[in-house]
């Protein structure tokens, strides 16, 4: 066994290390995935790879010299956040720190002055804000199972949460659409080819910044389908299976809905999100049903 | 005695500059009066802080005789003329008011002020000396920086009349009296300072003598003094409940017991709620930012909001668990959140900082509204982390005015090519005031924490995971402004002064220093304070602490990260265009041939987030709220 104090050290290192290679296979199965729900072939699954490493061998060409330290600390805080969750952390730290990170990747698009990483600004602050208040709710929830907002003692506890929060599982649901990116929840940047603001936040980031911008889009896909495990934490073959499924069903979201507007996003993610995890929390509250393990 | 030699200095000496700058003409010898006074109370409140950190509550005390009888008459005079004012311009609202309110005091002085004996009118505790610390460093600090705002203020606005020896005297006057509201024991003697502050901002607002002005310092002045009366009322109350006036200290008041408590509390609490410019009350603040800047930049910081706060967070423990206790909590939420939506359709920079004060005011009285011990904690940390950082921002906002001549966030595009030094000053004082790991987010997250142990504190985590986020809105947007590169545009930051420059690099270092030192702050003062009341407190955990720090220091060397960079600087590439081609003047070739300026705006969402609408839900729920309180309290009176 790892020694107490080290444990905690080791997570997170452990993170560091395997959540981008994770994180692009997840990338690539989607895309293999979601070609054959279009009817194509699709590329191969290590695709995300390569195409990172080929960015990587190119220019940067940047508007602004700013746009390099915007970039790397995106990526920095991200792996910050994904680490801290990933050791055991406080979630409203992981949260903050989240949020930090996206602050800097907006910053980022603001820099260069084009008016299409500009209108990507706007709407990643929008989609930032649409999506803030679920993930806050959420790490409540746990807290109010647990009584602890550690995840350390969150993935300990025996309860299945998902029992006592499925409100705030559908309205996490919900706005992880918004943070992977995925129609109809898309409007800030998009993964598929056809947006009207080209490619959004992102427009002005190319070569080795926009590998690093994809390199930290898989250290966050590993850390929120980490939140979904906490729901099942309590039986790891049936957490595994929730995030399969969940990450599927997103795929599947993805290609039969078209893109919305960002009223119609805000107006879903707060009623509907914000609704589904107020009342399930109230109830939890209510009734008094809190558990401790 | 000596540290009651500190606090009478503290209430007395800015007086003696106050007399000075009123005589003095000379626009050297202001500044030098203006700049020693203000070395002079930062070190007398330091003092205090050395002498008195470690010696928990101590109380005082002055003989009252004389003093009482002096501060009836100011407030006698000073009645007769906002009377006199009222009467010139006509302003019905004020002149009833304060008819009413010298009416209930000469009432009071003549039928029950004879036979009270309140011995101990003067105290110092924690919650005292961190205010005077705010007071005496950040509030002078301010001044030091009017003196360089108004020359300039002055050759701009050659049409208004230059009355600096009164406006500078009203400063000092003000300090005075925030230091007095602060050590008094005595609630009649808080009521006097009470009314010195809601008279000072009047004439502060009005300074500028336009229409605008005058109609904006009478609408603050009316909403004031309807807390005044309240406040009167508060202590009427407790002067005919109890004869002998034992009451009327604070000490035994707040121990007493919610039995005879609680009336008071929250008719004071009212008070309180109109000072600080909650909802519906708000208006006053965002109207008095026709002031010149540092003006605004003290009501918000250091000054009279603070002194709302200040006396509604004492009253929290008798607030705690009771229904009007909730009631006043929960205006306090609601103007958290609709004030944070309505900063996100402003483009007016300085109207954003009045709501995000109004919003952040309101998370301080919804934590002392519960008033659990855990959030009295993050209600006092709140009102230091603010009160930093909002100073820094309006002394920023207000260089940037003075340099470029708007105040619209929409003209401060590439500010940090133009004004490289404000932007990141700028940028680190919004940092402060939403991002982790800097104090209100250090705030946010333990108010999180608290409010879910709290009786009904998920309405309050809903309030504060809805309305936080908005703050992340308009924040950012406010920050991609500034740093958006344009070509083609000059440094423009040479001309201000050197004493400027001093306050705000203090300014900065305290925003960034207080979040390092917050765990020192914390159990040296805020903690023996929450723990003498409610006999445990709070605090974050050891482990999160360091990661907080941790984090700051990351953040603190990654910029360093752009010199990685320098060996291999490319020629800049234009912003992409859609391939239309684009000059260096940001101009591109438009459809037929026509050049065009690139010219980018920020989202207001006014149709989301428009003010009128979410001012008028706002205030009618806060005056049901308000109403619901006022009824209950009527039940117990009668």
């Amino acid at each position: 066994m790892i020694p107490e104090p080290y444990a905690p050290i080791l997570y997170a290192l452990v993170y560091i290390l395997v959540a981008p290679l994770l994180g692009g296979l997840i990338a690539g199965i989607d895309r293999k995935v979601t070609a054959r729900m279009q009817g194509r072939v699709g590329p191969p699954i290590l695709q995300p790879f390569y195409d990172v490493g080929k960015l990587f061998e190119k220019e940067n060409p940047l508007v602004t010299a700013s746009q390099n330290f915007y970039v790397l600390s995106y990526v920095v805080f991200m792996v910050v956040a994904g680490a801290l969750f990933f050791s055991g952390g406080d979630m409203l730290l992981v949260i903050f720190a989240f949020t930090l990170s996206h602050i800097f990747i907006v910053l980022g698009a603001y820099a260069s002055y084009s008016p299409y990483s500009h209108v990507g600004a706007e709407r990643e602050l929008l989609q930032i804000i649409a999506y803030e208040p679920m993930i806050i709710l959420t790490a409540v929830g746990m807290y109010m199972v647990t009584k602890s907002f550690f995840v350390s003692t969150i993935i300990a506890s025996s309860v299945p949460i998902i029992l006592y929060l499925p409100g705030v599982f559908i309205g996490y649901l919900i706005v992880l659409t918004i943070k992977l990116r995925k129609s109809p929840f898309d409007i800030s940047t998009s993964h598929h080819a056809h947006q009207e603001i080209v490619k959004g936040v992102t427009t002005d980031f190319a070569g080795p910044n926009f590998a690093k911008i994809e390199i930290a889009h898989w250290y966050e896909y590993v850390f929120l389908l980490g939140v979904i495990w906490l729901f099942f934490a309590w039986n790891p073959l049936i957490a595994v299976a929730a995030i399969i499924v969940a990450y599927f069903l997103e795929i599947l979201i993805d290609n039969t809905i078209s893109r919305v507007k960002w009223q119609l996003m805000l107006r879903t993610a707060w009623i509907i999100a914000g609704a589904l995890g107020i009342v399930n929390l109230g109830v939890l509250y209510y009734l008094g049903m809190v558990v401790v393990p | 005695m000596q540290i009651l030699d500190l606090l009478l200095c503290l209430i007395l000496f800015p007086l003696i500059p106050a007399f000075f700058l009123l005589v003095v003409r000379r626009d050297s010898w202001r500044s030098l009066i203006v700049q020693l006074s203000a070395i002079a109370i930062g070190i007398v409140s330091l003092l205090l802080l050395v002498l008195g950190f470690d010696k928990g509550t101590l109380l005082f005390t002055v003989a009252s005789e004389p003093v009482s009888q002096v501060m009836f008459l100011i407030e006698m005079i000073l009645a007769v003329f906002i009377l006199y004012l009222g009467i010139k311009y006509r302003k019905t609202l004020t002149v009833g008011l304060i008819l009413l309110q010298a009416g209930l005091l000469v009432w009071f002085e003549m039928t029950m002020a004879g036979h009270l004996e309140i011995g101990n009118n003067l105290f110092v505790d924690q919650f005292s000396i961190i205010m005077a610390l705010i007071i005496g460093i950040i509030g002078t600090l301010i001044c030091v920086y009017a003196v360089g705002y108004m020359e300039t203020y002055h050759n701009r606005h050659k049409e208004i009349l230059d009355r600096r020896t009164i406006f500078f005297a009203i400063l000092f006057i003000f300090l005075a009296a925030m230091f007095g509201l602060v050590f008094s024991n005595n609630l009649i003697w808080v009521f006097f300072f009470w009314e010195i502050t809601t008279i000072c901002s009047f004439l502060l607002i009005g300074y500028s003598g336009t229409e605008e002005a005058t109609n904006n310092s009478f609408l603050a002045l009316s909403m004031n003094l309807l807390g005044g009366v309240a406040f009167m009322a508060a202590i009427i109350y407790l002067a005919i409940s109890d004869p002998s006036g034992q009451q009327l200290g604070l000490n035994h008041l707040l121990t007493t017991g919610k039995a005879v408590a609680l009336v008071p509390a929250v008719l004071i609490c009212f008070a309180g709620i109109t000072k600080a410019a909650l909802m519906p009350f708000s208006s006053w603040l965002v109207g008095a930012m026709v002031a010149p800047t540092p003006v605004s930049a003290l009501l918000h910081s250091s000054t009279m909001v603070k002194a709302g706060v200040y006396i509604i967070v004492r009253f929290a423990p008798v607030l705690s668990g009771t229904t009007e206790g909730l009631m006043i909590a929960l205006v306090g939420g609601m103007t958290f959140a609709i004030a944070s939506f309505m900063a996100i359709s402003q483009n007016n920079a300085k109207k954003v900082l009045a709501y995000s004060t109004i919003a952040n005011l309101g998370l301080i009285v919804a934590c002392a509204g519960v008033g659990t011990y855990n959030l009295m904690w993050v209600a006092i940390l709140l009102i230091i982390f603010h009160a930093i950082a909002k100073s820094l921002l309006f002394l920023c906002v207000g260089t940037v005015e003075n340099r470029i001549g708007s105040r619209n966030i929409e003209d401060m595009g590439g500010l940090i090519v133009r004004m490289p030094k404000i932007a990141i000053m700028m940028f680190i004082g919004m940092a402060g005031m939403f991002l982790a790991p800097f104090g209100m987010v250090i705030s946010k997250w333990a108010a999180i924490e608290a409010f879910i142990q709290a009786p009904f504190g998920l309405i309050f985590i809903a309030i504060l995971a809805f309305g936080g986020s908005a703050t992340v809105f308009f924040w950012s947007k406010w920050m991609g402004k500034i740093i958006s590169v344009m070509r083609d545009q000059t440094v423009i930051e040479d001309t201000v002064k050197k004493e400027k420059w001093a306050v705000l690099y203090i300014l900065t270092g305290l925003v960034v220093v207080v979040c390092l030192i917050f765990p020192l702050i914390s159990s040296v003062l805020i903690e023996p304070f929450v723990l003498n009341i409610y006999g445990q407190t709070a605090g974050l955990s050891q482990a999160n602490l360091t990661i907080m720090i941790m984090m700051l220091c990351l953040l603190m060397i990654m910029p360093f990260s752009m010199l990685l960079y320098g060996k291999n600087v490319q020629p800049p590439a234009t912003p992409y265009m859609g391939g239309r081609p684009m000059n260096d003047s940001m101009h591109f070739a438009g459809s037929i041939g026509i050049s065009r300026e690139l010219v980018l705006s920020n989202y207001y969402l006014e149709k989301t987030f428009g003010e009128e609408r979410l001012f008028m839900i706002g205030t009618s729920l806060c005056w049901g709220l308000l109403l619901i309180a006022g009824i209950m309290l009527l039940g117990m009176v009668l």
